[in-house]
């Protein structure tokens, strides 16, 4: 028995299959009927994108039809290619470049030969493409931007390359998909589902009816409308603000922690990235590598935060109990340390408790009470740690976890960043050593957006909701969970009153009084931030950054808000004075200072970025 | 010398089979493979020439086999299983991905698939375990240690993911049932891949509904017997649905998505990018088109349009069945009976256990192959990916068959006569 029992099953499967293919080849007919009408043509229904409303309904970014020629290179018969390249208006040797890239890619799929045709090209082509055997017109829908701003906020739709058609094959050539900003960051909310229909064809290449009466057809899904948080009328004053200056603006609602505005200068305009035109404006944008307007400085820039960063030297202090808001600290003009080393500071009297140092931004102030936050714990590596973990709560030292697919880290220094760099424990350092993050220089990177959330932290008095740009989905109130969790930092509430007045004591006498607005009351802190560059190799300094953050009004907040301005030199200079107008635009609703708007409306900095590129020695600061 | 006395010896009906499987097979690969593109006939790029150039180096490999000392085999075989153990777990840091499966080696232009050796390696390490005198395969410490031996390759090809591969394993059941094993095994191996694969197929819901129903019906058919108990079907029931459950629940949280795409495509959830089970179907009709005697060599139409996919691979039979007609097929069909047959004939008559449970694990091994993927093609069986021996478009495939079956044959060679 046991010899027999695989001989039995291999027999009877002999048995089976004979049986089987009898059947299949011999007995039932209706297989041959089947080959001969087996060939199948797929036709997808491309669904409307969904439509990008801001935060007060109006519409920023609607559709308009597009025509894709297409082509099955198997499909394809001899024809007259003179006449086609003339139709399609390009050169023979182009028509047959792309047609030998498709069959490369796959001889029975469809590969495209000339993206984005406008109405008037399809009109006349389409009466004339019966003579070309295997081309096809595929409609599809195109961005149309009712407005010239948010670029870098919205990002753009292109061909699916075939990487992603690689890894989603929901892609096939010729798809379009969501690249960078919101395109991308909702690409499966705004995309919908495409529909595809089964043809059967016979083997002459005739349709012949849907293929098994289209039980596997499907019908295409629209994409949902969003609306974002942002609000139009102030981004797109944010980008007049910004033009023929580098950096970038973006203002929170504390409350909500929804981005309000996001401008990245310089931009440019979203309507460059459609239509037959896109790929050679893209070019342009992407080798400008030198004023680079495809790169989101809001969101992947990394900077250091100068002064501003003082606001939260004064908060760890309070909080780790080694100040309070009364001692007052001498300045010399400056921060003694070490053997003779000073950290300067600028004139202004002397001594100063912690409201007065805020306004005045006294250097000598904060290296104290850093030194003495570090120097708390019996060692240095513990005193940065500890210092660090108050600065993380805040959001800073990773990426932030908004809704935009774009960012960087920024960067905050660990007992390791200086064990390494000091080669700990082949030699020792001290808190002396690290004394420039106190005035948020040093190792201490920040991209403005997280500038903005340490703004909005500190006017809710020690807590923030994740900035977010999706203010709803399909006109339902269902942006992601995570976006309604509160985080708490790790500082106490009761220490944030007197550092805010010292916030708001910056616009009453401080260095930046002269741009009050009246009748609201603000907060804010100038930072001035020191640089330096690489031109062909040579490492040089360039002109200070101009940094700004604010919040108003001082009690309920409704906006919080931070500007940087490359090389604008100190802060109220260009940041303080565009964040005010910022304000002044958001709350209420015009402008009174005309003379203040127009001097940044046409202030120029291209002068200044030219300088390190001109070859010559230059000046800074100036 | 034994040697030369040997090749004389050599069972020459299954050499013939052999070189008729692989030289129809080949005849099919060119047809299947055959386009436009094609320069001249000695043009590398080609699928059939490749196949034409594994083939003539399989003959040199055939030598190489036959030249060896029979003894090498059995005294080698635990290296050699160890050898093919670590070039599976080599995988995981030196494998290519090809197909969305880390399975393959590339040396140069060529890839190796050593999934396709291992089956050797380890019918070689089962006899020679088996074949051990102090082994006894009706004591269950040894069946465990027999299972582990089976068990590890088939563990290292599962997560590359190659399930397909791995379930070819599975024929290890049949050498060991031949040498004593309880047919309990047999059966409850069945019954638990049945489960597994009904559950991936149907879910867990129609599944328990399934064992449910059917339990119901034995308890209520049995009842009036003395030592039926209802808590002992429901407990039966409860382990089977527990099984089940987790099944299902290793699929969905322990595998990762390109695992699960592996598997939903083995079992034919996601046969194809057009998502209509078009495979099969294409599969179907193109050996059903065949007729009688098929519609002439390379004037296949489902095979000139490239209608069924993976053609020269797995679906190589459908090439036969449409252009050689039920006739052709038939052929195809005896000559592998008669060759699984011939070996199980050759392993019987092995005069020591190791070359018994070597030729019954060669014959086991094949037969898995064909039915499965026989069974497939004609759309019995769910799609299933795994190559018909010697007919199969791949070196790895047509090396490891060979390997296979010609140390058998070695092994024949010497055994009845020198031992």
């Amino acid at each position: 028995m046991r010899k027999l029992l695989l001989l039995v099953l291999v027999l009877i499967t002999g048995v089976v299959f004979a049986g089987r293919l009898f059947y299949l080849q011999v007995y039932d007919t209706s297989f041959q009927k089947l080959s001969e009408n087996n060939a199948i043509k797929i036709q997808y229904d491309y669904p409307q994108r969904g439509y990008i409303f801001d935060r007060n309904g109006d519409l920023l970014v609607s559709n308009q039809p597009s025509y894709d020629v297409m082509v099955i290179p198997r499909d394809v018969e001899p024809f007259d290619t003179l006449e086609f390249s003339g139709l399609l208006k390009m050169t023979v040797e182009d028509l047959s470049e792309s047609l030998e890239k498709a069959k490369t890619y796959s001889p029975r799929l469809p590969s495209v030969v000339i993206p984005q045709l406008t109405k008037a090209e399809y009109a006349s082509l389409s009466e004339k493409m019966h003579k070309f055997k295997g081309f096809y017109i595929q409609k599809r829908s195109l961005r149309d931007y009712q407005i010239n701003h948010s670029a870098n906020v919205l990002g753009y739709i292109a061909e699916a390359d075939n990487k992603i058609i690689e890894k989603n094959p929901y892609y096939q050539m010729g798809d379009l998909l969501g690249k960078q900003g919101i395109e991308m960051q909702y690409e499966e909310i705004l995309r919908g589902v495409k529909g595809v229909k089964y043809i059967q064809k016979d083997r002459f290449n005739r349709e012949i009816g849907p293929y098994k009466d289209g039980i596997y057809d499907t019908l295409p899904e629209r994409g949902k409308d969003i609306t974002l948080t942002i609000d139009g009328v102030l981004q797109s004053y944010g980008e007049e603000l910004m033009v023929n200056k580098r950096g970038g603006i973006v203002a929170l609602e504390p409350a909500t922690g929804e981005i309000l505005a996001l401008v990245a200068a310089p931009n440019y305009d979203p309507a460059l990235l459609v239509g037959r035109e896109r790929s050679k404006n893209f070019t342009k944008l992407w080798y400008d590598t030198i004023s680079k307007p495809l790169f989101d400085r809001v969101l992947q820039g990394e900077y250091p935060p100068g002064s501003p960063f003082k606001a939260l030297t004064a908060l760890i202090g309070l909080q780790e109990n080694v100040i309070d808001t009364e001692e007052t600290i001498y300045c010399a003009g400056g921060y003694r340390y070490g053997r003779n080393r000073k950290l300067g500071c600028h004139a202004h009297r002397s001594p100063l408790a912690m409201q007065a140092g805020i306004a005045n931004s006294c250097n000598a102030y904060f290296c104290t009470v850093y030194r003495r936050i570090i120097e708390k714990y019996p060692t240095p590596q513990e005193g940065i740690d500890n210092w660090r973990a108050h600065l993380l709560s805040f959001g800073m030292g990773d990426y932030m976890g908004y809704d935009l697919p774009s960012g960087r880290p920024g960067k905050i220094p660990s007992s390791e960043t200086y064990n390494a760099i000091y080669q700990y424990p082949t030699y020792k350092w001290y808190a002396p050593a690290t004394i420039s993050n106190a005035i948020g220089q040093g190792e201490v990177l920040l991209t403005p957006m997280q500038m903005v959330n340490f703004t909005a932290a500190i006017a809710n008095r020690g807590w923030y909701y994740k900035p977010h740009i999706i203010k709803n989905i399909g006109g339902v109130d269902t942006i992601p969970s995570i976006y309604k969790q509160k985080f708490q930092t790790t500082i106490d509430p009761e220490y944030f009153d007197p550092v805010i007045d010292g916030l708001y004591d910056v616009y009453n006498y401080g260095t930046a009084s002269h741009l009050q607005i009246p009748g609201i009351e603000i907060c804010g802190k100038t930072g001035t931030a020191e640089n330096y560059t690489r031109v062909n190799g040579e490492r040089m300094q360039l002109t200070d950054h101009s940094v700004f953050v604010a919040f108003a009004p001082k009690d309920d907040p409704k906006i919080a808000i931070a500007v940087f301005v490359e090389n604008g030199y100190w802060g109220s200079r260009w940041a303080g004075r565009i964040a005010s107008l910022m304000i002044e635009k958001y709350l209420k609703g015009e402008i009174t200072r005309t003379d203040l708007e127009h001097f940044i409306l046409n202030g120029s900095l291209e002068e200044e970025y030219a300088k390190p590129y001109s070859g010559e020695p230059f000046l800074i600061n100036q | 010398m034994t040697g030369n006395r040997g090749f004389v010896k050599l069972d020459w009906l299954t050499i013939f089979l052999y070189f008729a499987l692989v030289g129809i097979g080949w005849i099919n690969i060119y047809s299947a493979s055959l386009d436009d593109s094609a320069t001249s006939f000695f043009d590398f790029s080609q699928v059939y020439f490749k196949q034409l150039v594994w083939i003539c180096l399989s003959l040199v490999l055939i030598i190489f086999i036959l030249a060896i000392e029979a003894k090498f085999y059995e005294r080698f075989s635990s290296i050699i299983y160890l050898v093919s153990l670590a070039s599976l777990l080599g995988l995981f840091v030196l494998g290519k991905n090809i197909n969305g499966a880390t399975s393959w080696y590339v040396l140069g232009g060529f890839s190796i698939q050593p999934a396709e050796f291992a089956k050797a390696a380890t019918a070689l390490a089962l006899g020679k375990y088996i074949g051990d005198m102090q082994t006894n395969i009706k004591e269950f410490k040894h069946q465990l240690r027999a299972f582990v031996i089976i068990a590890l390759p088939a563990l290292f090809i599962i997560p590359q993911p190659d399930p397909g591969s791995a379930l070819v394993y599975a024929a290890f059941i049949f050498p060991m049932y031949r040498e004593g094993l309880h047919y309990v095994y047999l059966l409850l191996g069945f019954f638990l891949a049945a489960l597994f694969i009904s559950t991936l197929a149907f879910g867990v819901v129609w599944v328990s509904v399934g064992i449910l129903a059917i339990t119901a019906l034995i308890y209520f058919k049995n009842r009036k017997k003395k030592k039926t108990k209802a808590v002992n079907y429901i407990m039966a029931a409860a382990v089977c649905i527990a099984f089940v459950f987790s099944v299902q629940y290793i699929f969905n949280n322990v595998f990762e998505q390109r695992h699960r795409d592996r598997f939903n495509i083995v079992l034919g959830k996601e046969t194809d990018s057009k998502g209509i089970g078009y495979n099969t179907n294409q599969s179907e009709i193109a050996i059903g088109s065949g007729g009688w005697t098929g519609k002439g060599w390379t004037q296949g139409t489902q095979t000139k349009g490239n209608f069924v996919p993976e053609q020269q691979t797995d679906y190589i039979f459908s090439t036969v069945g449409e252009e050689w007609g039920f006739l052709g097929s038939m052929v195809v069909v005896i000559l592998f009976l008669a060759l699984i047959v011939r070996v199980l004939v050759l392993a019987e008559r092995q005069k020591n256990q190791f070359g018994r449970v070597y030729g019954y694990s060669v014959g086991a091994i094949l037969f898995v192959h064909f039915f499965v993927n026989i069974g497939m093609t004609t759309g019995l069986l769910p799609t299933v990916g795994i190559p018909l021996p010697f007919f199969s478009y791949g070196g790895s495939g047509l090396w490891g068959f060979t390997i296979l079956l010609f140390i058998l044959i070695r092994l024949d060679a010497s055994n009845s006569y020198y031992t």
